[in-house]
């Protein structure tokens, strides 16, 4: 008679047995199938991609594992996704390591594999190895998730801040901090009349689009930790040019607002995880901020500021009062876990 | 839950209203320099996050004093708190920002030794921590004005776990007011009072303190508008305006005249003013809280016969923290400022704390 199958993780699960294997082919092969992946090889065997790659790699130890418009299924996926879109590549192919915790429910672990099909397949990538380890409980916190990617980088030289001059246009591609928001009011207890969802998507499209309307984008970053302002401090500073950008031009949703009034947090150091930060030369901003609007996530693109020469700090906001205020990248994070 | 009627006239993120005040407050010129001080952290923070000092006058300088309640703890509170831990075995409770604050020994260095030193939000915080570990003593750092001084209050009159005591180093506002309007002192030409103290406190003891050393004071909320309202209502008494009122109000939609009647209550049935010392201002009288009468046995001091060491000096060489808590000295006027002190390696409580003058200058102010 066959016992029936756990409802948790065990320890067992990550022995490499045969519950290791029940567990890869039900949870995992059952929804991200590929034939590289379903080969179930020491290493996946992939075709020539003819020409070079970007490769790059993230951990995940978000909490809470779930929230509002997303989970850590989707955001390991977009997280690398989106790191190989920035650097100026069309991602391929995701790797994907768990480390679960014992007694971690099954049905969890299910739920996060199918975000994690649906935003790749999003993403037009396969997730085509992996590997399941499990620790003791009260040695980990759920799940933690590290993807790599691969991704066959676009004829174009890639983007980077040396490339910055004078005079470029800054554009964020939609309203600022709606991940961080989430995070951050699901940590609290917060429910903001409910209208807070996590902005989590690939950018690959707003990059493609870029690329498709003759953009030539001299820096491209995904603002996740620390934000828009960390992203264009660290651009500055490795520039040597200060990023002069508008609040009254920045768009921050009002309901992302009110939770960084509330708990005295900067919006514009809160994560994103489905926007684009994008430097580009000045004569291709109306091209930029028209390709960016006309696809999905998109919409809210907006031109914020304009790159000048070094002033003291990397970042000068004009506030919405007509003051200056200067922005750094931050001592400590005031937000660990995010992602 | 009902709140105060906002006032109207005075939105959220009004620039309209901002560029207005800013106008009226260039108009008010009363023909010589003017230095107003500010004594809130937050009111810093405000300031510099809406660039306020851009919009004022050549001839208007609002500059920041000991608004920062982690800043002024003196180095030997800390040292008391971080022997607790580091050699009486005592668990620490305290808020982030005074776990970093320098001192012979600080919490953080306490916790790297082995001692144990959590991050709390607040009393009930500890309370809880305390309640889930009976077997073990608890002390919590009580650093903060009299805005969080009554919810430490609140607490201990409810009744808190008997392994949890209290290390009282909360300080009030008035005297350390007094103090700097004090001859010999800074002088400022008016003050911009806490409004969040104020919700506490009310106006009546500001009223008294405007009797003994008539210089304008208001108080002001948080947000742009709000500040620069409380400025002009400084400046017109400046030119000889009369105002029925004697103290300002530019927060009326949090501070009443009578402040917080339940929070008043609770501060003078659980605390005593005492004589106390301030980072950087020395010794103020009845500036400090102690737990009084039958609550005075919760005090960590006593239970764990642990008292400050007038050894501990309060600042390192070349650190000017104390003349920046005065507002004497700006923090860029600071050979350490940006150099050897940044939020990263502090060298000076105000390079520590988010409410620190340093610190929030770090953060918002170097773009000029």
């Amino acid at each position: 008679m066959t016992p029936e199958p756990p409802d948790r993780v065990l320890l067992g699960h990550g022995s490499g047995g045969r519950l290791t294997d029940r567990l890869v082919r039900e949870v995992f092969l059952g929804r991200l199938s590929n034939p590289a992946l379903d080969a179930l090889s020491d290493a996946a065997h992939l075709p020539d991609p003819a020409g070079p790659l970007a490769f790059t790699t993230d951990a995940f130890v978000v909490s809470p594992l779930f929230f509002p418009g997303g989970d850590i299924g989707s955001l390991c996926v977009n997280g690398t996704v989106n790191d190989l879109a920035v650097a100026g590549a069309v991602p391929l192919h995701l790797s994907a390591a768990f480390i679960l915790e014992e007694g971690f429910p099954l049905a969890d672990l299910r739920r996060i594999a199918d975000s994690m099909a649906a935003a790749a397949a999003a993403a037009g990538v396969e997730v085509v190895c992996g590997d399941t380890k499990v620790v003791e409980r009260g040695h980990g916190d759920g799940v933690f998730v590290t993807t790599a990617g691969i991704g066959r980088l676009r004829a174009e030289p890639p983007p980077g801040a040396r490339s910055i001059r004078p005079g470029d246009a800054v554009i964020v591609s939609g309203p600022l901090g709606d991940h961080g928001a989430v995070i951050l009011a699901a940590r609290m207890g917060l429910d903001a009349a409910g209208s807070l969802r996590s902005d989590g998507a690939p950018v690959a499209g707003l990059v493609d689009a870029l690329y498709a309307a003759g953009v030539r984008p001299r820096f491209l970053r995904d603002p996740t930790r620390g934000g828009l302002a960390t992203v264009l401090a660290e651009a500055g500073r490795e520039a040597a040019l200060t990023a002069e950008v508008r609040e009254d031009r920045i768009p921050v949703r009002d309901s992302v607002r009110a939770v960084c009034s509330l708990l005295g947090v900067d919006p514009l150091y809160l994560a994103c995880e489905g926007r684009i930060v994008a430097i580009v030369p000045p004569e291709q901003e109306g091209d930029a901020v028209r390709a960016l609007r006309g696809v999905p996530g998109g919409e809210g693109a907006a031109a914020v500021g304009t790159v000048v020469p070094l002033r003291v700090a990397p970042v000068s906001l004009v506030t919405l009062y007509g003051g200056r205020r200067a922005y750094d990248t931050l001592a400590a994070d005031p937000l660990p876990r995010i992602c | 839950m009902r709140f105060p009627s906002p006032d109207p006239s005075l939105p959220f993120r009004a620039p309209e209203a901002v560029r207005g005040l800013a106008a009226e407050l260039a108009r008010l010129d009363p023909g010589r320099p003017v230095r107003v001080m500010h004594v809130c952290g937050t009111h810093e923070h405000a300031i510099g996050a809406a660039g306020l000092r851009d919009l004022l006058p050549p001839w208007l300088r609002v500059t920041a004093g000991p608004g920062c309640p982690v800043c002024v703890c003196p180095a030997a509170e800390i040292d008391c708190a971080a022997r607790l831990a580091a050699d009486r075995g005592v668990v620490v409770a305290a808020f982030g920002d005074v776990l970093r604050v320098p001192s012979r020994l600080s919490l953080e260095e306490a916790r790297a030794r082995g001692g144990d030193c959590r991050v709390v939000g607040g009393i009930e915080e500890a309370a809880a921590l305390a309640a889930a570990e009976p077997g073990r003593p608890f002390a919590f750092h009580a650093v903060g004005f009299e805005t969080t001084a009554c919810t430490t209050a609140a607490a201990v009159r409810r009744g808190l776990p008997a392994n949890l005591s209290i290390l009282s180093s909360h300080r009030l506002v008035p005297p350390a007011l007094e103090a700097l309007l004090a001859p010999g002192g800074p002088a400022p030409d008016g003050l911009v009072l806490p409004g969040h103290v104020l919700a506490v406190t009310g106006l009546g003891e500001y009223e008294a303190l405007h009797r003994r050393r008539p210089v304008p004071m208001a108080a002001a909320g948080f947000e742009p508008a709000e500040i620069l309202l409380a400025l002009a209502w400084i400046l017109r008494r400046l030119r000889g305006e009369p105002s029925r009122e004697r103290v300002g109000n530019a927060y009326r939609r949090v501070v009443r005249r009578r402040g917080n009647p339940e929070a008043r209550r609770a501060l003078a049935e659980v605390f005593e003013p005492v004589d106390a010392d301030w980072r950087g201002l020395g010794r103020i009288p009845l500036s400090g809280l102690a737990l009084r009468g039958r609550f005075a046995a919760l005090e960590a001091r006593t239970r764990h016969g642990i008292a400050e060491d007038p050894a501990v000096g309060d600042l390192v060489p070349g650190c000017r923290c104390g003349e920046v808590l005065l507002g004497a000295a700006e923090p860029e006027e600071c050979a350490l400022f940006g150099a050897a002190c940044t939020p990263e390696s502090p060298r000076g409580a105000c390079m520590v704390a988010f409410e620190g003058t340093c610190h929030a200058r770090f953060r918002t102010g170097a773009a000029r």
